[in-house]
């Protein structure tokens, strides 16, 4: 069974480690923070400038002043902090930020992503993402393994204008967990129940599959 | 305005000296931390062909999307610009111009700007759109763009608290983009809640000293949430 959204969320928290500071992006990355391991701690980073955010407010904690980069509201965190702009990339562009978890419409086997814009479509803009692609030490990039006409997003080159080049290493889609390297996507992990073969088929770039592959586990 | 006291009682006071065509540099994220009355007093004063430096551009009807209702904004630069359906149509129709950059790259484009430095390296957009024609160098193996630092000639930041000689402090995430906009403007003019005496503020807490202040008026806020989301109640 493909996971769901949830269930990809999980199996990227279970990347963190204990001390890790992570930026994580809209959509499915965000839901990551819900099932960081009790055990564990790690400090979200929110790009407008807030390094310890928090939970959303209650009613009564709703502040204007305080949101976080999709513009919603936010607590801090005990032991946050708050900056501006320049020194918020400059932790992500200095190479600070541990983790980086964003979505993306295509990846490729060169570790090249494009997930701001496709022609034709309005533009919107790139917000902080290829800042946080270049920065990070380590880039998660979620999605589901093909679009919704079954066409992969796993390619040999991407086709839409990039966020950024030679920068992903992992992905982690509702079929599988893959490595980036050497020109090829390296299967680690397959969903439960996801046959190798259905793997292969909806991958579209070099594939490279060695060894028994274990399923993910959930606890 | 005598020695350093920099408070102005109107915004007319506030802004004179904007011209058609200059270069404005705005602080904010979203409706966060924007100068209000100071776009207001813009949109009042009908000033055209305005070259804009702001992370976004506000919503229809608010914020610095008050500015397209008139077609004030010849361009804008900035990262992200997907809540304005006006801002969409203008763009489609051509009247309206729009740089798009990295947050990060504009961040620290407004920074150097201020710091009198007119260019730096990044990797940030390299191998992207954005890099297409910029000159490309390697350090350490790897490749960078060039990218320019921006200045303008008027700068509009929101703080929290000023006080006569400037010195701005900001509160929660409001601060974002403004300490970067207030260093990179000829004139920079903060709008405040607050206005205190000299003295007041801990001058190790001060995020921006008055040097780079020009104006400060004291404005009154509406301080829109953009998305309101709140924590689910306990069960």
């Amino acid at each position: 069974m493909a996971l769901s959204r949830d269930q990809i969320a999980m199996r990227v928290a279970q990347e963190f480690q204990d001390g890790d500071y992570v930026n994580l992006g809209i959509g499915i990355p965000t839901l990551a923070a819900n099932y960081v391991p009790k055990d564990i701690s790690v400090m979200l980073q929110s790009e407008n400038g807030l390094l310890g955010m928090g939970p959303y407010p209650t009613e009564e904690q709703v502040d204007a002043d305080m949101i976080n980069a999709g513009k919603e509201t936010v607590t801090a965190s005990t032991g946050a902090s708050i900056f501006n702009s320049a020194e918020s990339f400059a932790m992500i562009r200095g190479g600070h930020v541990d983790f980086t978890v964003l979505g993306a419409f295509e990846v490729d086997i060169n570790g090249n992503i494009a997930s701001w814009m496709i022609p034709g479509k309005l533009i919107k803009g790139m917000g902080g993402a290829m800042d946080l692609v270049a920065g990070a030490k380590n880039i998660i990039v979620t999605m589901t393994h093909a679009d919704k006409h079954g066409n992969s997003k796993l390619l040999e080159a991407c086709t839409l204008p990039l966020t950024g080049v030679n920068c992903i290493t992992r992905i982690i889609t509702d079929l599988a967990v893959l490595e980036v390297q050497d020109g090829a996507f390296h299967l680690t992990e397959r969903a439960p129940g996801v046959s190798i073969a259905e793997i292969q088929e909806k991958t579209a770039g070099k594939l490279v599959v060695s060894g028994d592959i274990p399923e993910m586990k959930f606890s | 305005m005598a020695g350093f006291n920099k408070v102005v009682s109107s915004y007319e006071e506030a802004m004179q000296g904007l011209e058609d065509n200059m270069t404005v540099i705005a602080g904010g994220f979203g409706l966060c931390g924007i100068p209000e009355g100071l776009i207001a007093q813009i949109k009042k004063m009908g000033t055209k062909g305005l070259t804009v430096v702001s992370n976004n551009c506000g919503v229809d009807g608010f914020g610095l999307g008050l500015l397209l209702e008139d077609k004030q904004i010849k361009k804008m630069v900035s990262s992200y610009v997907g809540e304005n359906a006006l801002f969409e149509k203008q763009l489609l129709n051509g009247e309206l111009e729009v740089e798009l950059t990295p947050q990060g790259t504009l961040a620290e484009k407004m920074r150097a700007g201020g710091a009198g430095i007119p260019a730096f390296y990044t990797a940030t957009g390299y191998g992207t759109p954005v890099g297409e024609g910029k000159e490309v160098k390697e350090f350490n193996g790897r490749p960078y763009i060039m990218e320019e630092s921006i200045t303008g000639e008027f700068a509009i930041v929101k703080a929290w608290k000023a006080d006569r000689y400037g010195n701005c402090m900001y509160r929660h995430t409001a601060m974002n983009f403004n300490p970067m906009a207030a260093t990179a403007g000829k004139i920079t003019v903060v709008e405040v809640e607050e206005i205190v005496e000299p003295g007041e503020l801990e001058p190790s807490q001060i995020h921006t000293p008055g040097i780079y202040v020009n104006r400060v008026i004291k404005g009154s806020f509406e301080k829109r949430i953009e998305r309101k989301v709140l924590a689910k109640e306990a069960s």
